[in-house]
């Protein structure tokens, strides 16, 4: 079935994969925010690229301004996941 | 263009590059067991390292393909900085702490963590190879590209300096040097273009920047004669008559009034007013006669608002056809799916000490190169306003940039664009070099070797490697890099990315299902790229309306593709049974 990684280690023998606990759920949700962002970004290119030339942010248009702002949300998200105490398996 | 040296440049250049193989060399002490060579002992800081990441991810691609792009054709360039910095999401909070809590010397490793399968190890080396060879190509050509300013070299002769400074880099200390070159080539680049940033902004924008007068709008004709010499307007090329340099303003914004000059201007004044000016570009027409090849330069006014949108390159987002839209979600997609599927980079993950390290050092990472891909976007519009561009290479465009600031700054820059080469390069040469000691003469093979054995085969390895580097960059010559690096994440998202994320996400995966996903992937990626329409225009020389795909980015078709081979393979051989220590046993 499909959902949170499956913590997998090879350090202890008598481990059978498990799912795992909420912790890490936080990083996968952090990474669909981002991918929900990033998704948006190219379906805005793609389906209604007019708007992309708007200029609501002190001149700058959308384009640049959206594009930017992916890159600050994903350093943004990063540190969030330090913060949040994200883990992913075997962490 | 001809470029003229100076014994400033050389000198800097030299030192740099003297200052990395001497560290270089001295390190080499602390590498000599195969855990030193391939992982560094597992024991590099956490900070070192991200910061490592940086210099190992920033590669020619990022630095001169970028600048150039957005330099020749404006916003598009910048879709490759937020979808290479977009990979590393699925990096940071998908595959490090995995990567690193399964494997120890290659990413095969971690593929294979459960299963201890020689078709897993064969299939994974391979796809290894196969990726870092297509990424070394740009490095190479960057490298190139670089030598024929600086040194007066030609570009063969800068590929064949960077592939022999990198193998020495590689064979003398492997993991341990190769770390802190690309840490000290991070640093760097990162730093010195934060300054070339500060000082385009110091500039502003100027009407016919570096020029007095009127701007010539002349169109300009270069021919390659059959024979190899070359004509400008159908005079021998000299220093005394070339190319002028292209790219500039024509018209500020009317808030300026008559100034030819905005003066200093803040990063978000800088966009805004850019935004409103009219800028020169330049169109680019081929054709061939028994004369030669003619490329004529014709310069053309434009609103500035149209290049800061997408369309430039992806012309299909222009015009609207569903294969240029297409060809653009595709690149997107394996720019997004690629990075967490690079080679150079997982291996990274084995050089620090545990998960947690892991983590930290992939936001130091992010936090870095995303500073870096918003400077990509100062360093390439201000290129394309400097009135210092050659027309006829893109990825000269950053390195003229800073040659319109001082003969100095255009040393360092290109100083640091080639240890920037040099930096990727290594970490792609260690990877491949991995592949094949470990992966597959170990691995698939099963030959039992030592650890001076394992080492010494590595750097044949490396030596190997380094020579069909070099081949290649020099076949490849004239390819914008960024394009170029665009197919290795195309394959490597393809290859690698459907049987990681499986393995760590459906209990049900089972080794024959991540040898035919690596496999497929990797075949059906590559294969897409050879008879796309932009191999048979610029590598085969051939019409682009002969070639039989119909987008010439392939992820949107063959990363799917990988993931359903894998679950339809899966489900038809039977489930797997945990293998705990397969980690040992290899």
């Amino acid at each position: 079935m499909m959902g949170a990684p499956i913590a997998m280690t090879n350090d202890n023998p008598s481990q059978e994969p498990t799912t795992h606990p909420p912790a890490s759920r936080i990083g996968l949700a952090l990474f669909g925010v981002y991918v929900l962002l990033y998704g948006g970004f190219i379906t805005l290119v793609l389906v209604r690229p007019d708007l992309l030339a708007a200029r609501p942010f002190g001149g700058v248009n959308l384009a640049i301004a959206y594009g930017l702002g992916l890159i600050a949300a994903a350093v943004l998200l990063a540190v969030i996941s330090i913060f949040a105490g994200t883990r992913g398996p075997r962490s | 263009m001809l470029h003229s040296t100076s014994p400033l440049a050389v000198g800097i250049f030299a030192a740099v590059v003297a200052g990395v193989l001497w560290l270089s060399f001295r390190l080499g002490r602390k590498g000599q067991s195969a855990q030193g060579y391939f992982a560094a002992h597992g024991q590099v800081h956490w900070a070192v390292n991200g910061v490592a990441f940086a210099g190992d991810y920033l590669s020619a691609a990022s630095f001169l393909g970028i600048c150039g792009m957005i330099a020749f054709s404006g916003y598009d360039g910048f879709l490759y900085s937020i979808g290479f910095l977009a990979g590393w999401i699925v990096a940071l909070f998908v595959i490090a702490e995995p990567i690193k809590a399964l494997g120890k010397f290659t990413f095969a490793d971690a593929l294979d963590a459960k299963f201890n399968s020689r078709g897993i190890k064969l299939a994974v080396a391979i796809s290894t190879l196969v990726v870092s060879i297509f990424y070394l190509i740009p490095q190479m050509v960057g490298a190139g590209a670089l030598v024929t300013p600086l040194l007066g070299l030609p570009q063969w002769a800068g590929v064949i300096l960077v592939g022999i400074a990198v193998t020495f880099i590689v064979v003398t200390a492997g993991m341990v040097s190769t770390t802190w070159v690309q840490f000290i080539k991070g640093s760097l680049l990162v730093f010195f273009c934060g300054i070339l940033t500060v000082l385009i902004l110091g500039r502003g924008l100027s009407v016919n920047a570096g020029h007095t007068g009127a701007i010539d709008m002349t169109p300009q004709v270069r021919t390659v004669r059959p024979d190899g010499t070359v004509l400008v307007d159908g005079q021998p090329q000299s220093s005394d008559h070339d190319l002028r340099p292209v790219g500039t303003i024509a018209r500020l914004p009317e808030r300026f009034g008559d100034a030819r000059s905005t003066g200093p201007l803040g990063p978000l004044a800088y966009l805004a007013a850019l935004e409103d000016s009219t800028v020169v570009t330049w169109s680019k027409k081929t054709h061939t006669d028994d004369q030669g090849t003619h490329e004529t330069f014709t310069p053309t006014e434009r609103p500035a608002a149209e290049l800061l949108r997408p369309g430039g390159r992806f012309k299909g987002l222009a015009d609207g056809t569903l294969a240029g839209r297409l060809d653009f979600a595709s690149l997107m997609l394996a720019l997004f799916c690629g990075t967490a599927s690079l080679p150079h980079i997982l291996i990274r993950y084995y050089t620090v000490k545990d998960a947690m390290a892991a983590r930290k050092s992939t936001v130091v990472g992010i936090a870095m190169i995303g500073g870096f891909y918003v400077l990509t976007l100062y360093l390439g519009l201000g290129a394309m306003t400097s009135g210092a561009l050659d027309p006829t290479d893109e990825n000269m465009a950053a390195p003229l940039l800073a040659r319109s600031f001082s003969e100095t700054l255009f040393a360092i820059i290109s100083a640091i664009a080639f240890t920037t080469v040099l930096g990727t390069v290594s970490g792609l040469i260690m990877a491949g070099s991995g592949a094949v000691a470990h992966d597959l003469v170990q691995g698939y093979w099963g030959v039992k070797l030592t650890d001076h054995e394992k080492v010494r085969i590595g750097k044949l390895a490396a030596v190997g490697l380094g020579i069909i580097a070099m081949a290649l960059g020099i076949l490849f010559k004239g390819f914008n890099v960024g394009f170029l690096v665009g197919w290795a994440f195309n394959i490597a998202a393809s290859a690698n990315l459907p049987a990681l994320v499986m393995l760590l996400f459906w209990r049900r995966t089972t080794k024959q299902g991540i040898i035919a996903a690596v496999t497929v992937g990797m075949a059906s990626s590559l294969g897409w790229i050879l008879l796309s329409a932009d191999t048979f225009e610029k590598v085969y020389g051939l019409s682009k309306s002969m070639a039989p795909m119909p987008f010439s980015q392939p992820g949107l078709v063959t990363i799917p593709l990988g993931f359903v081979v894998l679950v339809v393979v899966s489900l038809l051989t039977p489930a797997t049974q945990l293998l705990p220590e397969s980690k040992h046993a290899t």
